[in-house]
């Protein structure tokens, strides 16, 4: 079966949208300083910093993933009574501006915070400034992006694969996790990828929890928006290595892990 | 934000008082040009100027009842990009040379700017001075939770000349985007100290006490204003910088902290 043409009132605004999309990265593109490419891109700091972005937006996507996918599975699939109320709590991180959702983690794990306070008395631990507050900044503006999209998944798998391992004697876990995870597998990878996507370009919430600290808790996004200050030419090649690289993993990982799934 | 809303309100109810009440309103400024000014005045200025000059605005308008004077208040060198990006102003007043350079090479300047005030840094801490810091040298503390600002914003790059002057290595445990950010850390209690503007010290209130910096004099930091060639209300800008500069103004500066230059 041959596939349908695009209808033209769907084209017209989908050109439109690509155009929007793609103009500001060729505007990138077009004013890299390529002469400057090399001396820019060894610039002390730039590997560390590129570093940093990769291993917290990973680290990152892996907490979202271990305990948003739960999150979704109680969203989608669980009766409890309050859920409209669950889901829209947990996805507020998605309009709070991310400035204001740092605040708030200091005002929690802060060493004068709610539970920061106590950790620092009890352990001597003091999370702001750290790399794993950078972690927990990007989980918290990235996890919900996960969960929605995860959630949106399991809503629309078919519930009577579960009804028929269940007649057939499998417990709720099995279920779970021989049924339900292997049928949504794609929706999780696309939310995944879309979680460490904006794990990686996270700013707001990273600056003003874990600060900016080359080594430590700068990362690219970090990186970039100092550089602006001094010199705009430099804030657009790191700009562009950090977009090299996000694209780089996303299509090795779409060959080798996403699979079928989110190539279909 | 609120003190805004709250100078926008105060042209709006003297507006319209002015309309049927004739010349009171002009009368009660020391500061009018004739109080015939009109249309709108745009100010391009440093964040730290936001209490200042947000109240010197409202000044001008009260001089001058059919004037609306809007504020674009952040960091210069976010300011200078957008001016040189094309985007529309009367004035510009900048926290720092460079970036009034950035403005003056780009041919962007009506005439010479002028140095109007200066800013001098001091160390920022939570009230009560929980960790006890008495000078620059407490900065170099290892165990101290320290922010400054990033070497490559105005407030940071001033810093590092102090601290090379002291001879004391800084030991930060964050470098701020700016100033602000940093204040607010300490607001939080989240940093032992921060090296901030004596100004800002003064408008975080009872929240932060400030600790004098004797090494921080041979690092003033001057401020530049001029006004724009391309100024859509060259008259207003003028009485605007001839109002900071009169006396009243400089007064107004130094209540907030800021120094004669």
């Amino acid at each position: 079966m041959r596939r349908p043409r695009t209808p033209a009132p769907l084209l017209v605004p989908a050109t439109l949208a690509v155009a929007f999309l793609v103009l500001p990265l060729a505007g990138l593109l077009i004013r890299t300083p390529w002469s400057q490419l090399g001396a820019l891109l060894t610039a002390p700091g730039v590997g560390q910093a590129l570093r940093l972005s990769l291993v917290s937006a990973t680290l990152a996507t892996a907490v979202s993933v271990v305990l948003g996918v739960p999150l979704a599975w109680v969203l989608a699939r669980s009766r409890a009574r309050g859920r409209a109320v669950l889901r829209a709590l947990v996805t507020v991180p998605l309009v709070l501006p991310p400035v204001v959702g740092g605040v708030a983690l200091f005002l929690v794990l802060g060493r004068q915070g709610i539970v920061g306070s106590w950790l620092a008395a009890t352990t001597g631990i003091t999370i702001p400034f750290t790399t794993a507050a950078v972690v927990i900044a990007e989980t918290f503006v990235a996890m919900p992006f996960l969960v929605i999209s995860v959630e949106g998944a399991l809503r629309a798998a078919d519930a009577r694969f579960e009804d028929a391992a269940a007649t057939l004697g499998a417990d709720r876990w099995t279920t779970f996790r021989r049924v339900t995870l292997p049928l949504v597998a794609p929706g999780v990878a696309a939310g995944a990828v879309l979680c460490w996507a904006r794990a990686l370009g996270e700013f707001g919430a990273t600056i003003t929890f874990a600060g900016n600290f080359p080594g430590t808790t700068q990362t690219m996004p970090l990186a970039v928006y100092l550089a602006l200050q001094r010199d705009p030419q430099a804030a657009i090649v790191l700009s562009l290595v950090l977009l090299l690289v996000s694209v780089a993993t996303l299509l090795l990982l779409r060959d080798r892990w996403l699979g079928r799934g989110a190539a279909a | 934000m609120r003190e805004r809303m709250a100078a926008v309100l105060a042209a709006v109810v003297l507006g319209a008082t002015a309309c049927g009440g004739g010349d009171d309103a002009a009368a009660s400024s020391a500061s009018d040009d004739g109080g015939g000014l009109t249309g709108t005045l745009t100010v391009f200025a440093a964040a730290s100027l936001t209490d200042v000059f947000t109240d010197l605005g409202q000044r001008l308008e009260r001089a001058n009842p059919d004037l609306t004077v809007q504020f674009n208040f952040a960091g210069s060198s976010a300011l200078a990009t957008q001016l040189t990006q094309g985007a529309p102003a009367d004035v510009f007043a900048s926290a720092n040379g460079a970036q009034m350079d950035v403005v003056t090479d780009a041919g962007l300047a009506d005439g010479d700017p002028t140095v109007f005030t200066a800013n001098v840094l001091q160390i920022a801490v939570p009230a009560g001075n929980p960790a006890g810091v008495t000078g620059l040298a407490d900065l170099g503390r290892e165990e101290l939770t320290v922010a400054v600002c990033a070497p490559e914003v105005p407030c940071g790059a001033a810093a590092e000349d102090v601290f090379t002057a002291a001879g004391v290595t800084p030991r930060p445990d964050t470098q701020e985007e700016d100033v602000r950010a940093a204040l607010t850390k300490v607001e939080l209690g989240e940093v032992d100290a921060a090296l901030v503007y004596a100004t800002d010290v003064v408008a975080a209130g009872d929240a932060v006490e400030g600790i004098a910096v004797p090494e921080a004099e041979d690092a003033v930091n001057d401020y530049l204003l001029c006004t724009l060639a391309a100024a859509p209300d060259p008259e207003a800008a003028r009485a605007f910088v001839d109002l900071v500069l009169s006396e009243e103004g400089q007064q107004a500066l130094e209540a907030a902290g800021f120094r004669a230059p």
